[in-house]
């Protein structure tokens, strides 16, 4: 079971706070982390590769100090890890970056299955999966919650929707994204820790790649943001005092007068 | 690519240091330098007094269709009935092509789907109806051929769908393509009336920060849009429009995977996407068996019943209950939150309710600023007192 993991690096943005006097984040002491989402894709692929053998390739398009998040992966039992990383491909938007990650997948050549975070935290549109399955022209299920089973050429998978849950077969190579339901990531064991030292990260330009710089980044890019604004929030919160019994009354007097209840 | 600084012009004054959300500007041996992660919002450049910056403009490597005409809408619909969601887009599409003195499609794919005339009471110029048994269960690799044969040959300017776990899985592969942009999980729309474009606003990072995005130089211009975003507009049963039935073309499309089986989720009473009215639970509930009381207080109020993150990775509840930047997006008439703090990605999901009352110990709870009504105490008193009077 050969199987491509793709991870992206994002602020660790639990923290995030905005500077209410130049209305900026303040991004002192945050620091970059794996998106959660996708730590979700690495445990599972380990797993896979734990129980049915194979390889597990680790790939992410960022800046050079983007290998921190892959020698994270390598952590907790990536066998392989790509950073895809170059000028040209900044200001990427999910087109540009599914076509950096496919045009890699296709040069690392046979896998399997690929695996995705559901979404990111920070430009979290969650279409980099489904974009990519296009581009190798593949199947592709979202949302995956359990992998029921996987064999030679099939994958029956337990996904989730509005509604519940759905589940879905399909044939392989295939990708799918994931949800945190799916397992519980494993922290990195001593040795993990001693091997991701020494990691070689493989690192890929345009060059390696062999695209044209007019498809990926902000070149290979259709939407343009334009503005950047952060929401205001003003409370007007009308509190209600006194006792239990009095507040109760109160609200429940005010919600029938607007004739919410 | 990106933004370059005419260091002749460059005053040093560091105005656009401080004006970059993204941070990635800086300071280093008397010049301003611009680290990775540039998006080219031009935040920098509104803020420098002395024009030292300047955005690299991409150039169009493909020429516009200027012949695109019509804003359409992705009609979602489960086993024959139409989301709402759908009316929802409706109601904003009729606005959008006023806007731009154009027509508005309504695109349904489906089996024998309920209602089909509704789409044009509600708005619709036209609704091309594609109805196939194959069509039936809304497998994504027909729905991604359906829409993408039409959206070729009649090329519109905008198609937009809902953001719903369909929506968000199947139209980006539409978009992909197309080759064209795709802007997700919008809460905003307008037209930029000059350039004939469509401003596309989308929360991110948590919803910390909201983006004006645009698609200039590809069509159509696609979005998926936050169900509860807009709000559906009352039918005029006079409106006339034409139905326009499309064979659906199989030949060349394969259904690459199959459905095999369906749970429903049982815990949900009341569906939350679609209920007036709602209370949620937060990690103040202490334990899952307090949502018992909860559930209580709904059945008063014919309520559905919602959670926070925190509920349900603890477990008390399950997923299907919970609101949110990961869960669902809700805008009921009244939504009662209790024990719940309000972190941003919960607010995300439910702070364009038009009602929001806030039940919590803490003042400070991020969940009293967006709330109209707040009541600073204990839930476990002021809970069943409300069961009490509303009860008695
Ligand atoms: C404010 C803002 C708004 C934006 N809005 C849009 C928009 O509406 N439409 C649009 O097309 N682009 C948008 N972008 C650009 C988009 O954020 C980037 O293209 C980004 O590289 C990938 O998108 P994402 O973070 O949404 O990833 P998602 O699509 O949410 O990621 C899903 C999964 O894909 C994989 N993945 C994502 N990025 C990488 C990577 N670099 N390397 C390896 N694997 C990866 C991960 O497994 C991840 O879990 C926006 C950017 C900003 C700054």
């Amino acid at each position: 079971m050969n199987i491509v993991v793709c991870i992206k690096q994002v602020p660790g943005t639990t923290e995030v706070k905005i500077d209410p006097e130049t209305n900026t984040l303040i991004r002192q002491g945050i620091e970059n982390i794996i998106n959660p989402f996708d730590t979700y894709a690495i445990e599972e692929a380990v797993r896979l590769k734990e129980k049915h053998g194979g390889k597990v390739t680790v790939l992410t398009m960022g800046p050079p100090q983007a290998d921190a998040a892959l020698k994270e992966a390598v952590s907790v039992g990536a066998d392989e890890v790509i950073l895809l990383s170059d000028r040209a491909f900044a200001g990427a938007d999910t087109w540009a970056t599914a076509n950096t990650l496919a045009k890699a997948i296709q040069k690392i050549g046979a896998f399997d299955l690929i695996i995705t975070g559901r979404q990111t935290i920070d430009g979290d549109t969650g279409q980099v999966g489904p974009e990519m399955s296009e581009m190798l022209n593949i199947p592709f299920i979202a949302y995956v919650s359990q992998i029921e089973e996987i064999k030679e050429g099939y994958l029956r998978v337990s996904r989730m929707i509005e509604e519940g849950h759905e589940v879905l077969e399909t044939t392989l190579p295939a990708i799918i994204t994931v949800a945190k339901e799916i397992n519980i990531p494993r922290l990195p064991s001593l040795r993990g820790m001693m091997k991701s030292k020494s990691a070689a990260v493989t690192t890929w330009s345009i060059k390696e790649l062999g695209v044209n710089d007019k498809e990926v980044g902000l070149a290979g890019s259709s939407t343009q943001v334009v503005k950047i604004f952060f929401p205001q929030r003003v409370s007007q919160a009308e509190v209600l005092t006194g006792e239990p019994a009095e507040q109760v009354e109160k609200l429940i007097g005010k919600l029938k007068e607007a004739k919410l209840i | 690519m990106g933004i370059k600084i005419d260091q002749k012009k460059c005053t040093m004054c560091g105005n656009c240091v401080a004006a970059c959300p993204f941070g990635v500007l800086d300071v280093a041996d008397d010049k301003i330098i611009v680290k990775d992660g540039c998006v080219v919002c031009g935040a920098c450049k509104d803020a420098c007094a002395y024009e030292a910056i300047i955005l690299e403009e991409v150039q169009p490597a493909a020429k516009v269709d200027a012949n695109a005409r019509g804003v359409w809408v992705f009609v979602e619909q489960r086993k024959g009935a139409i989301k709402n969601v759908a009316y929802e887009l409706i109601a904003r599409g009729r606005e959008l092509a006023d806007t731009l003195k154009t027509e508005l499609c309504a695109v349904c794919l489906g089996h024998n789907v309920n209602e089909v005339e509704s789409l044009i009471t509600h708005g619709a110029d036209k609704v091309y109806l594609v109805d196939s048994p194959d069509l039936a269960d809304n497998q994504e690799d027909y729905l991604t051929h359906g829409l993408l044969n039409l959206i070729k040959e009649r090329k519109p300017e905008i198609v937009l769908a809902g953001a719903t776990a369909l929506g968000r899985s199947f139209f980006p592969r539409v978009a992909a393509i197309l080759n064209t942009g795709l802007t997700a999980d919008c809460t905003g729309l307008d037209i930029d009336t000059k350039k004939r474009l469509l401003l596309q606003t989308r929360p991110t990072f948590g919803g910390n920060i909201m983006a004006t995005i645009l698609c200039p130089n590809k069509r159509p211009q696609m979005s998926t849009v936050r169900p509860r975003v807009f709000k559906k507009s009352d039918p005029n049963p006079s409106r006339k429009g034409d139905i326009i039935k499309v064979d659906f073309k199989k030949a060349g499309v394969t259904a690459r995977t199959k459905l095999l089986n369906f749970m429903e989720d049982i815990t949900e009473k009341v569906k939350i996407e679609d209920a007036d009215i709602i209370i949620s639970g937060g990690r103040g509930l202490g334990k899952a068996d307090n949502f018992k009381l909860l559930q209580e207080l709904a059945d008063c109020l014919g309520a559905a019943l919602g959670s926070s993150r925190a509920a349900v990775d603890e477990g008390w509840i399950p997923y299907s209950h919970q609101v949110g930047q990961t869960g669902k997006t809700v805008c009921p008439k009244l939504y009662i939150a209790c024990g719940i703090s309000g972190a941003i990605q919960h607010l995300a999901g439910m702070q364009t309710s038009d009602c929001i009352v806030a039940i919590n110990d803490n003042p400070d709870a991020p969940i009293f600023q967006v709330a109209h009504y707040g009541i600073v105490g204990d839930l476990f008193q002021v809970v069943p007192e409300m069961i009490k009077k509303l009860k008695g």
